[in-house]
């Protein structure tokens, strides 16, 4: 039976209808858990869009979400998340890009966007080309820092409060009174990303090994075991016989 | 004398035809933060002609808490709570669309008591949010006892909530494979009962007192009228496209849980205005009480979690008993549990809309990303081109149809 999670039935050669109307811009079909993403090229992102609205009758765009990979050259992905209520049906259109080279605007496409692409800039700085109203949106005026990257800290660098000497809210570095923490639970036999202590030895090279120290004891009458020990071995080897 | 008046004679009506018409320029002002209709902290920022709406420049995110940001730092289960407190208004709503997400990335299947009472409780919450909504709509176009009147019935239903999982608003109930704990057999009959006969006379009674009230249609009917093109770009969802006559409701057309199960009828509207809007729910709420019903006597009995138990804590009593069952319950609680690596989108239908969750996972027991969808983003962001030609005072009637709740918009 498996998951309960909105049922959405793919129709017929979907996956196909859509690759050939996207053609040479489109760039990678994944059909994962029954959801279809298409990667487009970046530069013909309005271009897809626009067919997929007039010709696929995609008619809603819900959802416009960022996401950072930051070991990925291009380390921004932009999802957009098409419904078609005719159809009822979902996809989602994927573009890749990086700080630097803007994504172009789907604004003229569907008014909608402009928050959501705001929110994307905000949180990820991934500039839109044709966006006429790129301004901050969730975060504070005169924020600086795009707090979605995956390198910005959890706490942020500033926290306010208000000053009762200057009358005013007043900006100041994060102090913590304890350390952010972050425990990690992590099976270390499943895959968890450090070394634990003495697994260090392990990938170090296998030279030859050190002849091991032997235990010595300076005097026989300290054996370290313990009274009865030491007494019996203090005795005289004729004591024995 | 005379030097006096050549002075000034250049400052006279026939020297310069504006001086004593006045010249009247477009004015700006603030509405909020802090305002009771701006129900939490919007500032809009509005343009007025006399006392015309020309422009309307919302500004978000002074409730913003970087929800998104603080659950890539949660394991699954830690971050459930978080969705509570999302549209504290609708809880549970939030939190289905969190769960299904899961469940889907694990392909887990829900055991039938469990979709049950999730859908009885989301309903629940759609009955609960709709009366904070219906009585503050009412309120901001002036009139007050109705709101007071609904919000027996929201107290009541928040009593429901703690009796089934002990806090009344952010009740972190559903749990990914089931729900935390099973409900009693009394919360299950006092609630039917409620639907019955509490809930239809205090909610047709206050609702007597508004829908053919003169003063409130004047106040709605004909503000801020949609077309269904213009909610379709506009990325409506919810009662906002329903109020725009576009039949669309994801509990009908992408059932989730047993909601294929159910009979229920998706209210529209005719005129496309914020009335429509306020009937659409006013409508839901009964619907809404037909599908609990509906539950109530198809319920089944049995389990209401996942016997997975890789994904879902044992019982507490199997757990003193059995070392299995404490390991499991040891890692669940520490670690949390693994989902594999791949991305979903899931929607359900929340009171206030298409709530939606795209969650991205990377085989570890933290979610990589976990964007949120929320209704009301979209539907404030509209709120420029409807409000464009309308009156001043129609601003709180435009945002009390529009259902905003800015815990979910700012996140």
């Amino acid at each position: 039976m498996g998951h309960s999670a909105p049922k959405i039935a793919n129709p017929e050669g979907i996956a196909q209808e859509i690759a050939g109307l996207l053609g040479s811009m489109l760039i990678e079909t994944v059909d994962h858990a029954d959801e279809l993403s298409f990667t487009v090229v970046r530069g013909k992102l309005a271009d897809a869009m626009l067919l997929l609205r007039d010709k696929a009758q995609y008619q809603q765009l819900m959802e416009v979400a960022g996401v950072d990979y930051p070991e990925r050259p291009d380390r921004f992905e932009v999802c957009y998340h098409l419904l078609s209520v005719t159809r009822n049906h979902r996809v989602r259109v994927k573009v890749s890009t990086d700080e630097d080279r803007p994504v172009p605007t789907v604004t003229h496409i569907w008014p909608v966007a402009g928050w959501l692409e705001r929110e994307v800039f905000d949180m990820y700085g991934v500039i839109f080309e044709g966006n006429a109203d790129l301004r901050r949106i969730l975060t504070d005026y005169g924020f600086k820092g795009h707090p979605q990257r995956k390198d910005f800290p959890l706490t942020g660098y500033v926290e306010l409060r208000y000053s009762e000497e200057d009358k005013r809210v007043v900006y100041e570095p994060v102090k913590l009174a304890q350390d952010f923490r972050s425990f990690d639970f992590m099976s270390p036999w499943e895959g968890a990303q450090y070394v634990l202590p003495g697994d260090e030895k392990a990938a170090a090279p296998a030279g030859p090994a050190a002849a091991p120290t032997p235990k010595t004891t300076d005097k026989p009458g300290v054996s370290g075991a313990g009274e009865p020990t030491d007494s019996a071995a203090n005795k005289k080897s004729e004591d024995k016989a | 004398m005379s030097d006096y008046l050549e002075k000034l004679d250049h400052l006279t009506d026939a020297a310069d035809p504006t001086l004593g018409d006045t010249e009247i320029q477009n004015y700006t002002i603030n509405f909020g933060p802090q305002h009771p209709a701006a129900h939490g902290v919007l500032r809009l920022v509005m343009e007025l002609e006399g006392e015309i709406v020309e422009r309307c420049d919302p500004h978000v995110g002074l409730l913003h808490r970087g929800t998104e940001k603080l659950i890539e730092y949660k394991t699954y289960m830690q971050a459930l709570p978080y969705f509570d407190r999302l549209d504290y208004c609708s809880p549970l709503g939030m939190e289905h669309s969190y769960v299904l997400a899961i469940e889907k990335l694990l392909n887990l299947e829900v055991p039938l008591r469990a979709q049950y009472l999730r859908v009885f409780f989301a309903e629940l919450t759609r009955i609960c949010n709709h009366m904070l909504n219906l009585g503050s709509h009412v309120m901001d176009v002036g009139a007050m006892t109705p709101n007071l009147w609904l919000f027996e019935i929201r107290e009541d239903c928040l009593n429901f909530f703690e009796r089934a999982s002990g806090a009344r608003m952010h009740s972190a109930y559903f749990r990914p494979g089931g729900v935390h704990q099973d409900v009693p057999l009394k919360l299950l009959t006092d609630i039917a009962d409620w639907l019955d006969t509490r809930l239809p006379r205090l909610f047709e009674d206050a609702m007597s007192l508004v829908v053919d009230n003169r003063i409130f249609k004047q106040r709605n009917v004909d503000i801020a009228v949609v077309s269904k093109e213009d909610a379709l770009k506009w990325g409506f969802s919810g009662p906002m496209i329903r109020g725009s006559g576009i039949p669309w409701d994801i509990r009908k057309a992408q059932p989730y849980d047993v909601y294929d199960r159910m009979e229920f009828d998706v209210p529209v509207g005719t005129n496309f205005d914020c009335y429509d809007r306020f009937m659409v729910r006013v409508e839901e709420v009964r619907q809404s009480a037909r599908i609990m019903k509906q539950c109530l006597n198809e319920m089944p009995e049995g389990p209401i979690a996942s016997f997975d138990r890789k994904v879902s804590p044992p019982k507490r009593g199997e757990m003193k008993r059995s070392m299995e069952a404490l390991i499991h319950h040891f890692k669940l609680y520490t670690e949390g549990f693994h989902v594999p690596a791949g991305e979903v989108y899931v929607a359900t239908e929340s009171p206030k809309g298409e709530f939606g969750v795209y969650l991205v996972a990377d085989g570890s027991n933290k979610p990589y990303r976990c964007k949120i969808r929320p209704t009301a983003f979209s539907h404030l962001q509209a709120m420029d081109f409807m409000m464009k030609g309308h009156m001043l005072a129609d601003t709180t009637a435009v945002l009390g149809a529009m259902d905003i709740v800015f815990g979910e918009c700012d996140r």
